[in-house]
């Protein structure tokens, strides 16, 4: 786990919600590629996971007003995409998943035209090309021409073009496609950084669980056009940092009443294996503390907690039309639920 | 954001007018034409044959001049609509050349590169886009047919005096408006092809055989059925035909007024549609 993203402040119920979602669905014909998607989103950083085809960059595309709702509404940050597409985009950066840059031009004359269309003046719109891709790390490449660039250097590119423009919210389609080890985590450490500035909230579509894991503090996971869990990761961390698992060696009777002493909840899970829940104040530290002083040795001491995979995998074995699973879990269709959890 | 900085920074500095923002796309068109050697060409060719005809039409109001050069006023070219018409053919022609270098790998590069999510994903709508396309066309087709002939029309007038400006008046209409059904005709075409086509090589291909090949075949069509309306392939006749209508001057051989009209009205309808079914933020994988 990213001590950065542990470090970092999570989103307080009352925040003005991000993405809305009532009863969206969009269509290919008659191919219906998102059904009844309904949540309210606050977080700074919220992953969409799911399978190829679960529908994420549908739900993108349609933020961004490109495909237009066949009913429900989406609003980003108070506004509707449909009615006030314009003003939406004004607010967004959008990172494709596809190889996507304008032949014949430098790196930096790319981000700068990118700037402008976006309302920047061509001066600013120049300083702040130059100041992004240096942020992004392409600052020695930037008077190259963007075909010569390399596949993870095109990703950069596309990310320094996302933010030039100051944007309040961030739309990264599959960020870490094709990168090889280092240049992801290049790529998630800068996703990581943009988060933790505070400046602008961020929405993640990958099906790359660990991407996800990295980043964000909320995730929707999508199956064949509906919400399939939810998961308020940085809620999760934060309870199932309490929850223990324990293999001794030693006087495992007194040690399990020491730790009662403590106020720790213990269950025998086998003749040398505790489960407990931690109190307030009472650390691993602590627990190490008590036994050295009832001279028990802890072979294995493990955080248990659902992880994303296993958010994941029991997501996508519910039937079609399921509800979400995970925590909190209110229905697919939203309504007052959908507010719970620091959503 | 600064470079020195290495943090990230929202912009909260002034915004460009919202609708005059799709000129930025014909600007950074033009900083990638400029390197064009060619286009330059066309461009002092277009120029020296208006600076010949302004010549044509100084003599004919410079007796000296005529005088040292042993000319007779008579041996001059009348200077009428059917001087405009001419003048207004070869510019079109050269215009022609100019959209073969400049238009096809306008709209072309952006979907072989899936940059169109990238415009779009701003605030610039789709219908901008293509505006912003076609002015990088337009505005060069404009310098080189209306522009010029309307400042040789001026000059006429400049050097006959102001009743024939004035009775002359649908020279200046003609030259307008037959240089815009040409521009808009030949502008949508190329970014329709670019569009579909995706090759910019191609696209020329495909263009040289609309003007050069189809008129071809459509005079041998003419020959066999029997009439002008064979000649209704011929997309240049077609916009002679209705140049002609404008200027009052005697009509080529081509198809009735009213059928070149739709013709050409049928070829720009298609290729806006065109346009708009191949210019999307996303593509649909089956």
């Amino acid at each position: 786990m990213s001590p950065i993203l542990d470090q970092g402040p999570s989103p307080s119920p009352s925040q003005a919600p991000v993405i809305e979602l009532e009863g969206l669905e969009v269509r290919y014909g008659r191919l219906r590629a998102l059904k009844d998607v309904s949540y309210s989103l606050t977080g700074r950083a919220i992953g969409l996971l799911g399978p190829n085809g679960a529908g994420k960059t549908t739900l993108l595309h349609a933020l961004l007003g490109f495909l237009r709702p066949a009913a429900g509404t989406a609003r980003v940050l108070g506004l509707d995409v449909t009615t006030q597409a314009q003003e939406v985009r004004a607010l967004l950066g959008y990172m494709p998943e596809r190889d996507a840059f304008i032949a014949g031009m430098s790196g930096v004359r790319f981000v700068r035209l990118m700037a402008e269309l976006s309302g920047l003046p061509a001066e600013p719109a120049l300083e702040r090309a130059h100041e992004a891709l240096f942020y992004v790390g392409l600052g020695e490449a930037r008077y190259r021409p963007i075909e010569s660039y390399s596949l993870g250097m095109k990703q950069l590119a596309k990310l320094a073009q996302s933010i030039v423009h100051g944007p309040r919210l961030l739309l990264l389609d599959e960020p870490t496609a094709g990168l090889d080890p280092p240049a992801r985590e290049r790529m998630l450490r800068l996703i990581r950084e943009i988060r933790d500035s505070g400046e602008v909230r961020i929405l993640i579509s990958s099906h790359l669980l660990r991407d996800v894991e990295e980043c964000c503090e909320e995730v929707l996971v999508l199956k064949d056009g509906r919400i399939a869990a939810y998961s308020n990761l940085a809620e999760e961390r934060r309870t199932n940092r309490r929850f223990l698992e324990v293999e001794t060696r030693g006087a495992g009777d007194a040690f399990a009443v020491s730790l009662r002493a403590q106020g720790c909840e213990l269950a025998v899970a086998g003749p040398r294996r505790l489960k407990m829940v931690l109190p307030e104040g009472f650390g691993v530290t602590e627990l190490y503390r008590v036994a050295r002083e009832g001279s028990v040795q802890l072979r294995r001491v493990s955080f248990r907690r659902d992880s994303l995979e296993d958010i994941f995998l029991k997501a996508m074995d519910l039937p079609e039309g399921a509800g979400p699973a995970g925590s909190p879990g209110p229905s697919a269709a939203g309504g007052e639920e959908a507010g719970r959890g620091g959503l | 954001m600064a470079v020195y900085e290495q943090t990230y920074h929202r912009y909260d500095g002034p915004r460009t007018s919202r609708r005059l923002r799709f000129l930025v796309i014909p600007r950074y068109a033009y900083q990638r034409l400029s390197g064009s050697k060619l286009l330059w060409a066309l461009l002092v060719a277009a120029a020296l044959v208006t600076l010949g005809t302004a010549v044509l039409i100084y003599l004919k109001h410079n007796v000296r001049a005529l005088a040292a050069l042993n000319l007779e006023v008579g041996s001059l070219l009348p200077i009428n609509a059917e001087f405009f018409g001419v003048y207004l053919g070869i510019q079109l022609g050269i215009g022609f050349l100019l959209v073969l270098v400049a238009g096809p790998a306008l709209v072309s590069m952006d979907l072989a590169n899936a940059a169109l999510p990238l415009y779009l994903a701003r605030p610039l709508a789709r219908w901008e886009y293509v505006l912003g396309k076609l002015t990088v066309l337009a505005a060069l087709l404009s310098i080189v047919t209306w522009g010029f002939g309307l400042g040789l029309w001026l000059l006429q007038s400049i050097l006959e005096g102001g009743s024939w400006a004035a009775s002359n008046l649908r020279i200046a209409g003609a030259l307008f408006a037959g240089s815009w059904i040409w521009i808009l005709v030949l502008s949508f075409l190329t970014l329709a092809l670019s569009a579909l086509i995706r090759w910019p090589l191609a696209v020329r291909g495909v263009l040289l055989i609309v003007f050069l090949v189809l008129p071809g075949f459509g005079l041998a069509l003419a020959q066999v059925i029997q009439s002008s309306w064979g000649h209704a392939l011929n997309l240049g006749a077609d916009l002679a035909v209705v140049q002609a209508a404008l200027f009052g001057t005697e009509p080529p051989a081509g198809p009735p007024l009213a059928g070149a009209a739709l013709l050409l009205a049928a070829v720009l309808a298609g290729s806006i549609g065109l346009l708009a079914a191949k210019l999307r933020a996303y593509e649909v994988v089956k």
